[in-house]
């Protein structure tokens, strides 16, 4: 049973005032981190929205040790800081329970930029938790492309639309055979607890990607935040799993979907609502952009399904 | 030189209003009618700024951005967006 709202802890490891835009999801999604962590973790962050909205030094929006390292070492910086620790503690030099060692990343510093030392990091299968969050977007500088944006989406550097699909990031950290992955999204808080859970109670490496949409480089009203995140789901644009020692299973509103007693929602509607996509669904060859995202879609939902059956 | 390493060492402390006082950049203020709040707490778990009490609904306007997700997600429609003077 996933926890339920009102069984959520307390804890606040975001604290109010921060520097995020209104709406962020990412702050959303970071204070549901901060309830399943606790305050015995150390954060490390590479260059992107959440920096930003760490605030002004010498106040910090973040209630935990954090470290600003360098966009491509995500992996290496917290593989370094968990070799550390794991050190001191075998030194008897460190009292009291090991900390959670975890980046919190944007899908620049993941998908692109950050991928080698990530991989290397999951390769040697080192203890700290990788989030992801993903606003499909560059977005702190501007909103470039990234390997995670959608195919037919605006960005500042695709402004006709990026011609390429996303690619699957959730499913190349499971091809590196590393304990725990998952995929949630802001509207399903609850779900994202779980999950942070099960990965702090994993050893070895973990990694979870958290869809975060972002009303700016995404063009909706801030008020929508998780109605987007929700539409992204029911649509199919977003799907919900995790492998537990590399067997997938699909969380709700996604199982049903997979496994056929629902269908998903037709994209448009979800589409139409963003004005990353529907400023260029406007002229004749709209139907043709529009199926080709569902097409992408589709392919993924069936690509997923077919993978979960192999167990070994 | 020791004074001056310690004077510029680019460390920060845990504290509200990093970004300032963020409820100036409100343009909408969220209003609880408690009469229709059943206290679900969805508005508590989908605010982005952690502003909003979790069992009697009271917001922080010091730091709520306005930002609106609080009325939007509200099942009984208990939140109002009322334009700041
Ligand atoms: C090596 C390097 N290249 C470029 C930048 C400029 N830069 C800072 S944040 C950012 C965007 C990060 O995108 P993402 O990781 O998706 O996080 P988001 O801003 O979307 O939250 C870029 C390009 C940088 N700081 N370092
Ligand atoms: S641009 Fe988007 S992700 Fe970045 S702080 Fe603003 S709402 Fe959050
Ligand atoms: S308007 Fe936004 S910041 Fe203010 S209480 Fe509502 S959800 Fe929180
Ligand atoms: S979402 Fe609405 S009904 Fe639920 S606790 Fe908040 S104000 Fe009350
Ligand atoms: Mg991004």
């Amino acid at each position: 049973m996933t926890t339920s709202i009102k069984n959520l802890p307390d804890t606040e490891q975001v604290l109010s005032g921060n520097g995020a835009c209104g709406g962020c999801p990412a702050t959303m999604a970071l204070r549901i981190v901060g309830k399943a962590l606790g305050p015995n973790a150390i954060m490390l962050l590479t260059p992107s929205c959440s920096v930003a909205s760490m605030g002004m030094t010498p106040k910090l929006g973040y209630n935990w040790p954090g470290l600003n390292i360098c966009f491509a070492t995500a992996g290496s910086s917290a593989s370094g800081v968990i070799h550390a620790l794991e050190v001191m503690k075998e030194k008897g030099r460190l009292p009291g329970e090991l900390p959670t060692v975890f980046s919190w990343v944007g899908d620049g510093g993941t998908y692109d930029i950050g991928f080698q030392s990530l991989s290397a990091a999951a390769e040697r299968n080192d203890n700290i938790i990788h989030f992801c969050y993903n606003n499909e977007a560059y977005s702190n500088t501007g909103v470039q492309r990234s390997g995670a944006t959608p195919r037919g989406s605006f960005t500042t550097t695709t402004p006709t639309g990026k011609s390429q699909p996303k690619k699957n990031m959730a499913l190349l950290m499971l091809e590196h055979n590393i304990p725990y992955v998952a995929t949630a999204t802001v509207a399903y808080p609850g779900d994202l607890y779980d999950k942070v859970v099960k990965a702090k109670n994993t050893p070895g490496m973990k990694y979870i990607e958290i869809l975060a949409p972002c009303y700016l480089g995404w063009q909706f009203d801030m008020a929508d935040t998780v109605q987007m995140s929700r539409m992204a789901v029911r649509s199919g644009a977003w799907l919900l799993w995790e492998a537990e020692n590399g067997n997938i299973s699909f969380n709700n509103p996604t199982a049903p979907i997979i496994n056929g007693k629902k269908d998903a929602a037709p994209v448009e509607e979800y589409l139409m609502k963003q004005g990353r996509f529907n400023r260029l669904l406007k002229g004749s060859d709209a139907q043709q952009r529009i199926a080709e995202i569902q097409g992408d879609i589709d392919r993924e939902i069936a690509f997923m399904r077919e993978r979960a059956k192999i167990s070994i | 030189m020791k004074s001056v390493t310690k004077a510029y060492r680019p460390i920060s402390w845990p504290m509200k209003g990093a970004g300032g006082d963020t409820g100036s950049w409100r343009t909408h203020r969220p209003v609880v009618n408690v009469q229709l709040c059943n206290q679900c707490q969805l508005c508590w778990v989908y605010c982005p700024e952690a502003v909003i009490d979790r069992y009697e609904t009271n917001i922080d306007y010091r730091y709520c951005k306005g930002c609106g997700v609080c009325a939007t997600e509200c099942p009984t429609g208990a939140i109002s967006m009322q334009k700041e003077e």
